[in-house]
């Protein structure tokens, strides 16, 4: 089973080749550089070193979202063309899933944190096991979300078991976790400490042996957040509660639930619709 | 064809051993996702438009990040039912062309990043199209016998330029906007009179039951430049009009404000354009973008045109608005000059038209 992989959701841009369980190619650039300038390049140079014959690919995976808007994107609209010119299936791979994969084999919780803005951060909470089928697998003890750090922290708390965190909020939120974390934590060293394609592989070929596919076509990008705009026009509506701050994390905590789920209802709505109606105009 | 054959470009060489060249275009620079395939620069074997129209009327205009997310959403469906009513396979394509600028970066991101991919893919070349040109050549897809040079007013929501098409694929940028566009103009009035989103379509029905010498508003010339258009002036004349109305406690008529509004951008975009086709000595005019499908323009230049004896040309509404089958049909002439993008090509929101 061969596997290309590719995450373009923070500021890292990652390709990878897995064949079985083996790692062929990985090229991770963490540049100023737009994704889009560097992500096409960058797959070029890996078939061209691989002599890789894109065909013999099974899947595509693609780091899944949440993350930056517009890096999801160029990710999933790559990742969506290779699959239609190809004729090969997606395996979608959450950002937080992928990211916290690369730190599978520890013992302790997984945290990953991303720099979401507005003080706050798209997170979730894993441990890796070893299953009886002789494969790792990752279980989600607080599925992705985005949320306030302190939500976070709070969970982690009530856990309490060591923690290590990973991922670009790390830099952003160590004084807060220093502050507000009550049990042993440690950070993600340089080599483990941001997305990685090849763990976007790895997650995805098991995924993947798991009958986890979509086409091309059906896949789209999770935010986990609304639009600027939406989200104002929410808000506005919503505007007489009176316990406003309280509401809105719990609302935010709920979207972020919901969405997963809306949004995979709405993709195999889509897959159906699409046979049926062919027509766009 | 024959004419090239002793040029030592290897792309030229192969393609001049080819009778046609099919080529797969892609559109998302704004709020339309589009896909055609287009023969030969000028036969559209299918041109698919969803338009998302319906999501940002709520807002009062397009939001990027919303039209983003559409984008992502229907990319695929739309290639695969323009490949499927083209009754051709994507391998059997000569090259794959796709808008990569100006527009929202986040829209044409999905456009760009999709088009490398198939490149990438299937090792047909990509070409990255300019979304003006894609626009001035819509007039080639209609016009058959239309050959540069001509002098192009292209103007839509987002532009307003007055283009002298030298060739293929060589213009000059004589005149624009020095702040609105004017489908921006028609967008703004519109909501100012209750019309709501998009104003240009709106306007233009309306203005059939209104007086359109009822108001008169000003026809602003630019200084500096003869062919440069302004639309603000006009713009605040409007809501300047609408106010003083409000404060006498005078009731609006709406259809006359729209008729009289419409008739000054009209009597200046047609003054100027057709000033330039005299002044550079050519005979033949041609509008297009979103503003080109107004009956009303479409008309005045018909009458006028007639009477300096210049040949008008205009692409049929679908061509006018964002589509893709223009985009094919500009990337045709970039092929034959062995133009190609590398799979580095990037979105560039405010790209110059001439510019790669």
């Amino acid at each position: 089973m061969k596997i290309l992989a590719l995450d373009s959701s923070g500021l890292v841009a990652s390709v990878a080749v897995a064949e079985d369980d083996c790692l062929l190619a990985e090229f991770t650039v963490n540049y100023k550089k737009t994704h889009s300038q560097t992500l096409l390049p960058m797959m070029e140079e890996v078939k061209k070193i691989l002599e890789l014959d894109l065909n013999t690919l099974d899947a595509i995976a693609v780091a899944s979202g949440p993350g930056s808007f517009t890096g999801l994107r160029i990710g999933s609209a790559t990742a969506k063309g290779l699959g239609m010119a190809l004729g090969k299936p997606l395996v979608e791979v959450p950002t937080l899933e992928g990211l916290a994969f690369n730190l599978c084999g520890t013992d302790r919780l997984i945290c990953p944190l991303m720099d979401a803005r507005r003080g706050q951060v798209y997170t979730g909470v894993y441990i890796s096991r070893w299953g009886c089928d002789g494969k790792w697998q990752l279980e989600t003890l607080v599925p992705q979300c985005a949320a306030d750090i302190s939500f976070i922290l709070d969970q982690l708390n009530q856990i309490g078991r060591e923690v290590i965190f990973l991922g670009d909020g790390v830099p952003v939120f160590a004084e807060r976790i220093k502050k507000e974390l009550r049990v042993g934590y440690s950070f993600a060293p340089s080599n483990k400490s941001r997305q990685s394609a090849a763990s976007v592989a790895a997650l995805g070929a098991i995924y993947y042996a798991q009958g986890r596919t979509v086409s091309a076509a059906a896949h789209q990008p999770v935010y986990l957040r609304m639009s600027q705009a939406e989200r104002e026009r929410a808000e506005k509506e919503n505007r007489d509660g009176e316990n406003q701050d309280e509401e809105s994390l719990d609302r935010q905590n709920l979207t972020g639930r919901n969405r997963d789920e809306e949004s995979r209802d709405r993709r195999n709505l889509t897959g159906r619709n699409q046979e049926k109606e062919g027509c766009l105009e | 064809m024959d004419e090239k054959k002793d040029i030592s470009n290897p792309a030229i060489e192969s393609f001049c051993e080819k009778k046609d060249i099919t080529i797969l275009a892609i559109e998302s620079s704004c709020d339309e996702t589009a896909a055609a395939v287009v023969k030969n620069g000028r036969e559209v074997l299918s041109n698919v438009i969803f338009s998302q129209i319906d999501l940002h009327t709520i807002y009062g205009g397009v939001v990027p990040e919303i039209a983003s997310r559409k984008h992502i959403e229907k990319i695929n469906q739309v290639i695969e039912e323009a490949l499927s009513r083209s009754g051709m396979e994507l391998h059997s394509m000569d090259a794959i062309a796709v808008t990569c600028g100006p527009g929202l970066v986040g829209a044409l991101l999905v456009g760009v990043s999709a088009a490398k991919a198939i490149s990438f893919a299937t090792g047909i070349p990509l070409i990255g199209v300019h979304h003006i040109e894609g626009h001035i050549s819509a007039n080639f897809i209609e016009n058959k016998e239309l050959e540069p040079p001509f002098v192009c007013l292209v103007a839509s929501g987002g532009h307003s330029h007055l283009v002298v098409v030298k060739d293929y694929g060589e213009y000059e940028i004589i005149g624009r906007t020095r702040d609105d566009a004017a489908g921006e103009a028609f967008d703004k009035v519109a909501r100012a009179i209750g019309l709501g989103y998009p104003g240009g379509p709106k306007i233009d029905k309306l203005s059939k039951e209104g007086n359109p010498d009822a108001i008169h508003f000003p026809r602003a010339k630019v200084s500096e430049n003869e062919y440069d258009f302004s639309f603000s002036g006009l713009k605040s004349a409007v809501l300047n009009y609408l106010n003083i109305c409000q404060m006498k406690g005078e009731e609006v008529n709406a259809a006359d404000v729209a008729a009289s509004f419409q008739k000054a951008v009209i009597e200046v975009l047609v003054e100027h354009s057709l000033h330039a086709v005299k002044a550079f000595g050519y005979d033949k005019f041609a509008i297009a973008g979103g503003v080109a499908s107004n009956s009303s323009l479409r008309a005045a230049f018909e009458a006028e045109c007639g009477k300096r004896k210049i040949r008008f040309y205009h692409p049929s509404p679908i061509l006018c608005t964002d589509n893709a089958a223009m985009i094919g049909s500009a990337a045709y002439y970039e092929f034959r000059k062995g133009l190609r993008s590398g799979l580095d090509l990037n979105a560039e929101p405010n790209l110059k038209l001439g510019e790669r």
